[in-house]
């Protein structure tokens, strides 16, 4: 039996608007296991990037119990948080959030300096990083001379060069033409398969839906569906 | 780790980093400029007060006081055995002081007479010009300021009233020999320069005095009886005081110069943080925490102000040498404002100038630094990654 990666129950998610609250999540069960390549799927405003949030410690549950790698995500601090985040997980972002002023490198160098890894051991990780989204030659480009597919390769092999247990990516193939877009999901399937990382995309583009094993739809902030594609 | 890291974000930022750092390099530059100005002024008006009238130090008649012009007509007497032997060792000269009247063209001018031996040496004044001069008038000394205010030039006579010994009052003719162009104001606004024995025989005070100035290298112990001694010291004090009462001023001027760097630094701090925010967000979301963060922005807050100074001696530092060395001329004649001006304003860097201003720069930055990275602390990372700005 897989472990669980990610366990949520009735979880409930209400922002201030005003004198009043906005619920963006409401009754939300939801379980995780390792080495899944899962998406969250929904309109516009449906809670998917709140969710993907709340998995990754970057927002707090209202209610509800949200427990990350056996870490409860409701009763940790900042700092904890932040560790988790550093050690077990990958971010990938929508507008890719590459570091301006560093190269390709130095870019998916980081996670490894924020965990303190020695810098021969750091550079073995980030060259193998690099090479297994195809990238080896654009290494030294700073971020504005890449396209937007390599800035998205760049930004996965950040997420996946710590070799993490969970990667969280919210609408990665949104910026994103067709071919790049089929292009960065066969990286990300490649990825799934050789490592034991689990794989949560927040998204509403149809292109990459046929790429996910289980998509759970969202509605005003609840699952209306969760469905296991053989 | 942070260090490497805010490095990184420095270089890296390239023209960012240029404008910041020259911005703190700059107001740095002009700190350093300004005070050393200013510390310039105050040592020059040190140095030509003891050049030209203070030399060693003095011994004053006991009813002398030079601010009570009252006080002149009882303040004078036959030099003590110890001061006289040091004036006839050329270790010293005699000055006798007396409150007169002059009537160049005819108007009235109050003046303070100074009997000066010609042949000293002692300070740095053309009393030589005094000599030799016969053709039955006083020969007169004056200077630059008193000229121009009397509209006397040289060769120009002009009639003298006195009060002698007897108190009688006596009248003669007296000619501008030479007009001195000093900086020490003291020596010229107000002031007539006779030979010593002219005005002794005018005051009918032989072998008289009102103070003795003596050599700068003299320090000798001696018994100079009722006469006070009066080292530099003492004789500088009124000059201390206005640079004491100046202080706050200069002060206000260093906080002002200094808010201003320090206003650049927290502005582009501000802006920064405002600018990076998603910035901020992914490396929150990379696993950096809140405190980190704030580290990172302060450290690099910090480096700037390194690589300012850095700047600061590359491309300033020829700048400060140069006017150190050249000094700079001055537009306005300061002396009748009763200020010591320099013509050319040298300006004095010294090294606890130089030290203070660096480490107030320095603490100014890293404060200013960590301010509005302080604020970092209450960001959401979810509004950071968008780019939301903090209010």
């Amino acid at each position: 039996m897989k472990n669980t990666v990610v366990s949520i129950k009735n979880l409930l998610k209400q922002f201030p608007v005003g004198g009043d609250f906005f619920t963006a999540l409401k009754d939300v069960n939801l379980q995780l296991n390792e080495g899944e390549f899962l998406g969250l799927v929904g309109p516009s405003g449906s809670g998917k990037t709140t969710l993907l949030n709340i998995i990754g410690g970057l927002d707090s549950p209202t209610q509800g119990n949200v427990h990350v790698l056996g870490h409860s995500i409701d009763n940790t601090s900042h700092n904890e948080r932040a560790s988790l985040r550093r050690k077990h997980m990958g971010f990938i972002f929508q507008s890719y959030n590459l570091l301006p002023v560093y190269t390709v490198f130095e870019n998916v160098e980081l996670p490894l300096i924020l965990n303190n890894m020695d810098p021969k051991e750091r550079e073995k990780l980030v060259n193998e990083a690099i090479e297994s989204v195809g990238l080896s030659h654009r290494r030294d480009a700073r971020p504005t001379t890449l396209s937007g597919g390599e800035c998205q390769r760049t930004a996965i092999a950040r997420a996946i060069v710590h070799k993490p247990a969970l990667v969280l990516a919210d609408e990665p193939t949104a910026n994103l033409d067709a071919e790049n877009s089929h292009h960065i999901m066969n990286i990300l399937v490649e990825l799934n398969r050789g490592l034991t990382s689990s794989f949560v995309f927040a998204t509403h583009d149809e292109k990459i839906m046929g790429y996910l094993k289980r998509m759970v739809y969202l509605e005003d902030g609840q699952i209306v569906k969760d469905e296991k594609i053989k | 780790m942070l260090f490497n890291i805010a490095l990184k974000n420095l270089l890296g930022a390239r023209l960012r980093t240029i404008l910041n750092v020259f911005v703190t390099a700059f107001s740095f530059f002009i700190i350093l400029f300004m005070m050393g100005m200013y510390d310039g002024m105050l040592q020059h008006a040190k140095n030509v007060t003891i050049d030209t009238e203070i030399a060693g130090g003095a011994y004053w008649h006991p009813k002398y006081d030079p601010l009570d012009p009252m006080s002149y007509e009882d303040a004078h007497s036959i030099l003590p055995q110890d001061i006289q032997i040091l004036v006839d060792q050329k270790k010293a000269f005699p000055v006798l002081v007396s409150q007169v009247s002059i009537y160049p063209g005819g108007r009235i001018m109050p003046a303070i007479l100074k009997g000066i031996p010609p042949g000293q040496s002692i300070v740095n004044m053309p009393t030589s010009t005094l000599e030799g001069a016969n053709d039955g008038t006083i020969p007169v000394l004056i200077g630059k300021g008193m000229a121009k205010n009397s509209k006397l030039e040289v060769g120009d006579s002009f009639t003298i009233r006195w009060m002698d010994a007897d108190q009688t009052y006596d009248a003669d003719e007296g000619t501008v020999v030479y007009i001195m162009d000093t900086e020490n104001f003291k020596l010229d606004m107000g002031h007539i320069w006779v030979p010593l024995n002219v005005a002794q025989s005018m005051l009918e005070m032989k072998e008289e005095a009102t103070y003795v100035t003596y050599a700068k290298e003299l320090s000798e112990d001696i018994n100079s009886g009722e006469w006070i001694f009066r080292n530099v010291n003492y004789l500088v004090q009124d000059m201390e005081a206005i640079i004491e009462a100046d202080k706050p001023g200069a002060q206000i001027m260093f906080i002002i110069l200094l808010a201003l760097a320090a206003m650049g630094i927290f502005n582009a701090q501000v802006l920064s943080i405002f600018r990076r925010g998603k910035e901020i967000g992914t490396l929150m979301a990379l696993g950096m925490t809140r405190s980190r963060v704030v580290g990172l922005f302060t450290i690099e807050g910090g480096l700037n102000a390194v690589l300012a100074t850095i700047m600061m001696v590359i491309l300033f530092g020829p700048v400060l040498w140069y006017f150190g060395l050249k000094g700079i001329p001055l537009p306005l004649d300061y002396s009748e404002m009763g200020l010591i001006m320099a013509k050319r304003l040298i300006p004095v860097y010294s090294i606890s100038l130089i030290v203070s201003t660096m480490f107030l720069v320095s603490i100014t930055v890293l404060i200013v630094s960590y301010i509005p990275s302080r604020k970092i602390t209450y960001m959401k990372p979810t509004d950071a990654l968008r780019g939301k700005a903090i209010a």
